[in-house]
Order: structure tokens, then sequence, then C-alpha cells
């Protein structure tokens, strides 16, 4: 019987690195659960935002977190041109998703190269004075280094959700998710739609790339280790669920977690893909998910 | 005399990325070329880049004092990506249509494809950074100049394990844990024998998946067991993960470390800072034993400034010392056998005691090192982060071999931050 | 042309190429060759699915490898001719992909692409925990010198090879006039239409699935002999899943003749580009290639020139 403290203390590490994935899978949630848009890039855009974050952390001595945050509106930017060329290459002509996925793909590999020519292909890391701390409550241990990315990543979800939910241009993005022509009936451009969720959903990387170079050094190459777990995350969640996808994230996490803990760490990633599989076969619309 | 030549070569290793084939000097003889692949692109970048940095700065030294046998040497190399099925193309195209004249290969698994191209041809092989190739190919003109010695998985244990059995009282039990790759799991395969030769009682074996992010569970699985020594094989993701969960799981055996790759990189280093302070790990040359190895600093002064601006390892303790050595030695045994016949060389190779910037190197009837040299080192009194603290001698102390000792293992794992 | 004559000429082909080889000294053009026709293998192996069905599979790897492995495995075991590991590799890929497709193939669109991508990583994992193999510190396999009619083996291995990118063509093109191939095309064009029909879509693409993995299974199993050496990250390396992807879409996914002109064209590309210019810009270079004719030619190099042969000369009709 295993002891209850260490149960507890697998589980939270997993709740924890769950919240991080969140925030990685994030991007992916809205340009592909929402706008059907498969952007395999995203991994490398997330490690281009980690870039960033080390260039501002090493330079100007600024917190990881808010040099994501400063750097969201640029990759904002970056999202809209992305959308721009997608959409007239692709979406317009009406060209259904092997190309679009092929492009994205194209767009991985180029990005992953820049960083290389221009960072370097070395292992970065930044300084914070929460690396290598950690907390203690009632047994459970929780590092800052994980615990501080959680909470972004909570507030992100929990902000885009509200700005989904509430504001017009958030219900303009579901709208658009479920109903293009409908939409355009009611004299909201579905391309600016659009482009002003995928601009967000690049944004989102920006800062989730600034929480992936606190959990671990980063070099260019690593953004293909979590296109798995992203896509992953999204349609276990269920597409269209931001909150779909942070509880499937956890799930992921924990599963990862536990294996790791108690059992073989070698296994993890297997246990938690297979957790895929049944659920696409039994429930294809995931765990949250609405629609197919 | 020297004096001017000296100055002049200094300058070009410092511009460094200069294209070695443009020699400004006049000369009467073709070039011997050096024929190899490196990984300039993809997981092994790192390395590979430091070495082909070094080897340019070595062939700007060469060249600058009159070349090879009175020729001009000339590197001819290709990336292979860090992939394997790149290598048989490239090591092809080198022999049969560039004709070079040497080969030199670096990286396990980016070796084992040149090998049968390389002995067809009937090449001598001299490889550097590459871990127990020719206990499979058995080739009498193979040579690898990374010091594991004729037993090269224990190799990157058998010093650890040497040290952790003179703390006092003995230890028990062992955890053993590595990265899902190859050279981890060697590494941990040579530790397990280690383990039991010693008669140390193995408590937790496990490999976990190199892209593992969050380590936490890893250590508190292997804290379970309660183990007096930890062996790590990793690589530097997870060499920087594990020594991180450890340290904010307050995780403190008597001895933690191991064959763990990234703790000799100093961007790592420089990382980890203080949470690195009692781990053991191994490097080939550290700034304590500058004083046994007084010609690496110049080289380093050559190598330094040009790696700063190329983005590549900034101190370069681990690859260039020896990556220059082993070009050294080919020079040596080039010279010494009188041309470039690839039977004389390998006897050259063979019978020579050679002189280099780190040590004396003699190889043995398998193409290794005819004894292992690994330093095995204890970080101390690291404060913070940076990395201007690794190049103190007293930041690495030196643990084994016993003629390069600079001082005594501190056991158990003190707290992090000292 | 008949099947037939076009099955025959492509073995004339292979003979033809057969012939001149053996007048070849230079070694490094098999090396290269067995890249390209490796290549041609795998890209249509991939277009059964992909360009006849309309199902991208991500988990390319998982086939490959898989094909790889059982190699290595009956190698170390006993020492027989390669063919015969070829054909194993291609009885257990091609098992797989039955697995795969009853697990998977009611999956639609994207769904069944990261399903596929689920199974090469798990696939992976179990690779990695299997010693016998090696597992992750890789396994060698030391490969004769000489082929049996006395050049180098890597020339035999060129020829195995190309003999069954050849056969596979063939196959593909088959494939494409028959029966079969109408109804992948249904199930490609609409699927829900195609099932009202009749068409027996999911006997179809699991049909489709297992010769895909099959042939993808033959293409892996002669690597090890061919690398050397072989460990999990080179044989489940990201660059397999995606040039299998490209090359059919570079050359046009309709018909036999795309994955080829794609494979040809994106393999020799990478070769030459990996001895000349040869530095981190060798990715690069198969990421603006891939962005480039995606975006101008989207129905692939076949598509460019139909459209520019049916491209009206008189003002004709304009819709």
């Amino acid at each position: 019987m295993p002891d209850p403290i260490a149960v507890a203390n697998a589980i939270a590490a997993g709740v924890l690195l769950g919240g991080f994935y969140a925030a990685v899978a994030l991007g992916i949630a809205i340009a592909f659960g929402l706008l059907d848009i498969p952007n395999l890039a995203h991994p490398a855009f997330v490690v281009m935002g980690a870039f960033a974050a080390w260039q501002l952390n090493s330079r100007l001595a600024l917190d990881p977190v808010l040099a994501g945050l400063v750097m969201a509106p640029p990759f904002f930017v970056l999202g809209l041109l992305v959308y721009r060329l997608y959409y007239v290459c692709f979406e317009r002509r009406g060209e259904a998703q092997l190309q679009g996925l092929a492009f994205f793909f194209g767009v991985l590999f180029i990005t992953e190269v820049t960083l290389v020519l221009t960072a370097g292909a070395d292992y970065r890391s930044v300084s914070a004075s929460y690396i290598g701390v950690s907390l203690s409550v009632g047994g459970i241990i929780l590092p800052e280094r994980m615990l501080v990315p959680f909470g972004v990543a909570l507030a992100m979800i929990v902000l885009l959700h509200q700005f989904l939910v509430r504001s017009f241009m958030g219900r303009a993005i579901q709208a658009v998710a479920q109903d293009e022509e409908a939409l355009r009936l009611m004299g909201v451009s579905p391309i600016k739609v659009k482009a002003l969720a995928f601009g967000l959903a690049t944004a989102t990387a920006a800062i989730a790339g600034a929480l992936l170079i606190i959990v671990q050094p980063v070099e260019p190459s690593i953004g293909r280790d979590f296109i798995g777990r992203a896509f992953a995350a999204v349609v276990l969640g269920g597409m269209g669920s931001l909150y779909g996808t942070l509880l499937a994230s956890m799930l992921l996490g924990i599963t990862e977690s536990i294996v790791s803990d108690m059992w073989n760490p070698s296994w993890a990633p297997a246990i938690a893909f297979g957790f895929l599989l049944p659920t696409l076969a039994l429930r294809s619309s995931g765990l949250l998910g609405r629609r197919l | 005399m020297t004096n001017s030549i000296g100055r002049r070569a200094a300058l070009a290793g410092m511009v460094g990325t200069a294209a070695v084939t443009q020699s400004r000097l006049a000369w009467a003889a073709d070039p011997i070329k050096i024929g190899f692949s490196i990984p300039q692109s993809g997981g092994l970048a790192a390395l590979g880049r430091q070495a082909l940095l070094t080897m340019e700065i070595w062939a700007n030294d060469v060249n600058a004092k009159g070349g090879m046998l009175g020729r001009p040497v000339q590197l001819v190399t290709y990336d292979d990506q860090s992939n394997p099925a790149n290598v048989p193309p490239i090591y092809t195209k080198l022999l049969d249509i560039d004709k070079v004249d040497l080969i030199v290969t670096q990286g396990t698994n980016l070796t084992v494809p040149a090998m049968p191209i390389a002995m067809q041809h009937g090449k001598m092989v001299l490889t550097m950074l590459a871990l127990a190739i020719n206990d499979k190919f058995k080739y009498p003109r193979f040579f690898q100049t990374m010091p594991y010695g004729p037993r090269g998985k224990q190799s990157i244990s058998e010093g650890f394990f040497d040290v952790a059995m003179g703390m006092n009282p003995k230890p028990v039990t062992v955890a053993l844990v590595g990265a899902d790759a190859e050279f981890a799991k060697n590494a941990v395969d040579g530790a397990r024998e280690e383990a039991k030769k010693h008669g140390l009682k193995i408590v937790y074996d496990r490999t976990y998946p190199p892209p593992t992010v969050d380590f936490g569970p890893v250590i508190r699985g292997i804290a379970g067991t309660n183990p007096d020594i930890v062996y790590i094989g990793s690589y530097p993701v997870d060499t920087s993960g594990m020594v991180r969960a450890a340290r904010e799981l307050n995780f403190r055996p008597k001895l933690f470390g191991g064959g763990m790759v990234g703790t000799q990189a100093t961007t790592l280093k420089a990382d980890l800072g203080e949470m690195l302070n009692d781990v053991v790990s191994y490097e080939l040359y550290c700034p304590a034993v500058a004083d046994k190895f007084p010609e690496v600093e110049p080289i380093l002064k050559k190598y330094q400034p040009a790696a700063k601006e190329k983005g590549i390892d900034p101190q370069g303790y681990y690859v260039p010392p020896f990556t220059y050595a082993t070009m050294q030695i080919l020079e040596q045994a080039v010279t010494g056998s009188g041309g470039l016949d690839q039977d004389k060389l390998a006897k050259y190779m063979h019978a020579t005691n050679f002189k280099t910037i780190v040590g004396d190197v003699k190889f043995g009837p398998d193409g290794e090192w005819d004894h292992q040299r690994l330093l095995w080192v204890q970080f101390r009194g690291l404060k913070g982060q940076g990395m201007e603290q690794f190049t103190n001698p007293s930041a690495e102390v030196v643990l084994h071999p016993v003629e390069y000792r600079t001082g005594e293992l501190r056991y158990p794992l003190g707290p992090g931050k000292q | 042309m008949s099947n037939r004559l076009f099955s025959a000429l492509i073995a004339a082909l292979v003979v033809a190429l057969w012939l001149a080889g053996r007048l070849v000294s230079n070694e490094y053009v098999f090396f290269v060759g067995y890249a390209v026709v490796q290549y041609i293998l795998l890209a249509t192996a991939w277009n059964l699915l992909g360009g006849y069905a309309g199902y991208i599979n991500f988990g390319t790897a998982a086939f490959f490898a898989l094909g790889a492995y059982i190699a290595v495995a009956i190698n170390k075991l006993v020492d027989l001719p390669v063919p015969v590991l070829i054909l194993a590799g291609g009885v257990a890929a091609g098992a797989l992909g039955l697995a795969m497709g009853y697990l998977t193939l009611k999956l639609r669109g994207v769904f069944f692409s990261i399903a596929t991508l689920a199974m090469a990583i798990v696939f992976q994992a179990v690779i990695t925990n299997w010693s016998f193999v090696g597992g992750a510190s890789g396994a060698y396999v030391l490969r004769p010198n000489e082929g049996p009619w006395g050049g180098s083996y890597v020339e035999y291995l060129f020829y195995l090879m190309l003999s069954m990118a050849g056969g596979a063509v063939a196959l593909a093109r088959i494939i494409e006039r028959s029966r079969v191939g109408y109804g992948l095309a249904s199930i490609r064009d609409d699927e829900l239409a195609s099932e009202a029909s009749g068409v027996p879509t999911l006997r179809l693409k699991v049909l489709a699935t297992v010769l895909s993995g099959a042939l993808m299974g033959m293409a892996g199993a002669p690597l090890p002999f061919y690398v050397a050496y072989l460990d999990p990250p080179s044989a489940f390396n990201l660059s397999y899943a995606v040039n299998t992807i490209a090359m059919p879409l570079v050359g046009g996914t309709g018909t036999w003749l795309g994955p080829v002109i794609g494979a040809v064209l994106l393999t020799a590309v990478q070769q030459g580009a990996m001895v000349t210019i040869s530095s981190a810009a060798n990715l690069l270079l198969v990421g603006l290639l891939m962005v480039a004719f995606i975006t101008l030619a989207p129905n692939g190099i076949v598509g460019l020139v139909r459209g520019l042969a049916n491209r009206p000369s008189t003002g004709g009709n304009k819709k």
C-alpha cells in the first residue's frame, strides 16, 4: 500500500506539470480546437518565445514571466501575419487539411533552423529568484520552478476563457468556430476574427515559451518533443474547450508523474499517450468537447 | 624566431570562421586532405561545432608552422545533422570523390556507420568522443582518443565508485538511473557491474525517456528507496532537471552524481550554479589541473574569443583540449611514419607514446587508451549562478585518479546554497 | 497503357539500371541512390493512404522502424539473407497496419492523424525498452563486404530497394485504376456519400493501411545494413515522417507519378545540399521548399503540369 503522502506528492507534481503542458497546448487549443487550423509549428513558436525570454532575461535582467508578457504583442502580430499567409494560400482556395499541415511542418523547420542560425545550438536557461526554491505545504513539496508556470498558465486560461465568453470579439471567435457563414451574414468578417484568434494563439506561445525556459533548459530542436503532447491534450480535452485542454493536460501530467514515481519512468509517455487512443475510440468528442 | 608566425597563427585562430582552404601562404605541394562528417545541426551540434572550431585552429597552427611533411592540411567536412543515416553517403563521397587522405570521426553513433566504409578502403580511423566501438569491429586501424581505456563502459563509473568506497562508514546501497539513450545506458550498464564488483546493493535501477520534463517524480522514486549512493547517466537537459529536482526536494544522499553529460558544458554549469555543490561528475580537463597540462591554456585562449562569437561553449574545457590533442596525434603519426600509408600509420599509432597538450597518450591493442583517465571532480564553494566562478581551480576539486587529486570527497551531499 | 505493359516497363528499367550499375565504380552513386529509391518507396507507400484515400498518416516512423527492428531481431538469432528479412519486416508492419486500422480508422480527418502520431510515440517507447535489440543504446549490424554478384553490399541493397520501389509504383498504378482505387478516391472526396452509396469504406481503408504499412516496413528492413547502426532516435527520426508527407505533396498526391517526382526531387536536393552547403541551412532548405511548393503549387508538380496543359488556348468557356 503506497504511502499516501508519496501519492499526494506525485499527484501534486502531476497537476503542476499538467498546468505547464496546458500553457503550451493553449495556442493549439485555439488555433486547432476552435479554428481547425492544424498549426504544427506552434511548439517551435513556443521555443522561439523561450529564446526571446532568454535574451531579455540575460541582457536586461527581466523576470522571465515579464519577458513573456512583453513579447506577447510582437508574437500577436506574427500570428496575424502567419494567418494571412495561410488564408491566402490555403483557406481561400478551399484546400483541405493536408496542405495546411505540410505548410506548418515547413514553418516548424524554418523556425527551428532560424533559431539555430541566430541563437546558436547551445542550451540556454534563465535565472530567477524562484528557481531552485520549494514551497512545503503539509508534507507536499511544490518546487516554485513548477508552481510559477502553473499559476501563470492557469491565469492565462481563465482570462482567455472569460474573453471568449464575455467579450464581443471572444464570442465572435466561438461563432466562427461554429458557423462561419452565419457570422458573415451578421456582418462580421470571419477572416478578421480568425486572424485575431490566431494572433492570440501565437501570443500565448510567447508566454508559454517563457514558462518553458523556467522549467528546463532550452535548445532549438526541443519543440518537437511537445508536438505530440500538445495535440493530444487538445484532442483528449475536446476540441473547442479550453478547460477541456487544461483537464486533459493535467491528466497527462498526473499519469506521467505517477508512472514515473511509482513504477517506471521509461513507460510514462507510452501510458500517457495510451490514454489518448481509447478515448478517441470511445468518445471522440473528448472529455469536455461539444462537437465532433 | 617564431614570434611573428606565432602571432599570425593566433590571429588566424581567432578569426576562426575563415575556411582553412584559403591559405594566404604560397605552397609548393598539394594539400593533405583530412575528411570527416561533423554534426553542425541537430542534437549533437553543440559538441560538433566546438570540435570543428578546434580543428580549424589546429589546422591554422599546423599550416603556420609549415604544414605536415611540407604540405598544407585541408579540412574537408560536411554536416551530418546528428543523423547516423547521413554518415554513409558522406564518407563515401569523402573517400571516392573528394579523395581525402585521412579520416577523423566524432561521436559513437556517428562513427559506427562510417566503420564498414573506412574498413573497406583500409583507412585508419581516428575517433573522438566515442564509446566502445571497437568491441564489435575489432579493427586494428581504429583509434579513439577519449580516455575511456580498455574497459569503456565501466570507465564511466569506475573512478566514481572507487571514490564512493572511500567513505566511512562504507556505503551499502546504490540507486542507478539513466536516460534511455546510448551513452547514458552504457554508463549505467557499466555502473551496474562496478556496483556488483564492490558488493553494493542496488535498490533502484530504472531509466527515463529523454523528453521528460519534470524530474521530481523520478527523484522521489529514488528517494523512496533511501540509497547511500545515486549514480546517474544523463544528457544535458536531464542532468539539469535531475540536479534541480534533487535540490528542490531536498534530497541529500551521501553521494550524488555519475556520468552526467552536461556538467562539463559551461552554460549548463553556469545556470545550475550553486545547485551543483557537492555533486560528483567527470571532466576531461578543468582549471584545477591546469598546472599539470600547461599547454592547454594557450589553445583555449585562441578558442574562447571565436567560440563566443559563434555562440558555442565559451570556456571550452570539455571538447577543445582533447580534440586538439587528437589532431596533434594525427600530425605526429603522419610525420613520424613518414607518409600517408594507412598500414604504416596504424602500426606507428600502436607503437608510439604520443606527447600532447593533454599529456602522454598511448594506445592499447584495441585502439583505446591503454588506461582510463577520466577526472572525477566534486563541485565546491559555488555561489549563485554564473560561469566566471568555474575558471577558479577550487570550483571543481579533482578526487580521482590519485595522481591528479586536489582534494578529498565531502559527504553527505550538503544543501545547495552554502 | 495497360497495367501489364507498365509493370513490364518498370521491370525492364530496373534491369537496365542494374546493367548500367555494373559499369559504375563510384560507390557514392549507390549510397545516394539508396536514399532516393528508399524515399520513392516510402512516399509511394504513404500516398496509398494519404493521397488516394485522404487519410494523413503521421506514424510513418512506426512502420519504418518496425521493419528495421524486425530485421535486427531476426539477424541476431539467425543469419538469413536480406530479402527474407524484408519480407518479415513487411509482414510485421502490415500486421501493425491492420491493428492500427481497426483502432483508428473510425476517426475522421485530423483525429486519425493525431492517433497515428500517438501510436508512433507509444511504439517508440516499446522499442526503447526492448533490450534484445539494444533498446536505447542501439544495435550494431555487421554487414558483409560484398553482394551476391560481386559488387559492394550497398550496391546490392540499392538494387533490392530499387526493385521494391518499382514494384510499389506498379502496385500504386494498378490500385489507382482499379475498383479499389475508385473506392478510395470516393472516400477522399466525400466519405459519407461514399458510405451511403454502398462502398465498403472501412474495408478499403484498412486495405490501404495494411498495404501502406507493409511497404513502409519493407523500406525499413534494409536500413540497419545500410547504416550499420540502429537506435530509436534515428529509426524514429522526424525527418522520415516529414519527408514522406512532403514528397507526395510536392509531386502531386492524386497519382503514382507524384510521389516519385517528389521523392527524387527532394532527396536529390537534400543529398546535394548535404555535401555542398552543408550546415544547419539544410533543414531550412527543406522547410522553405515545402512551404514554397505548397503555397505556389498545391496540387504538386503533376497538378501544375496538368493545369498548364489544360489551359484553353482560345477564349473558351469561362466560369
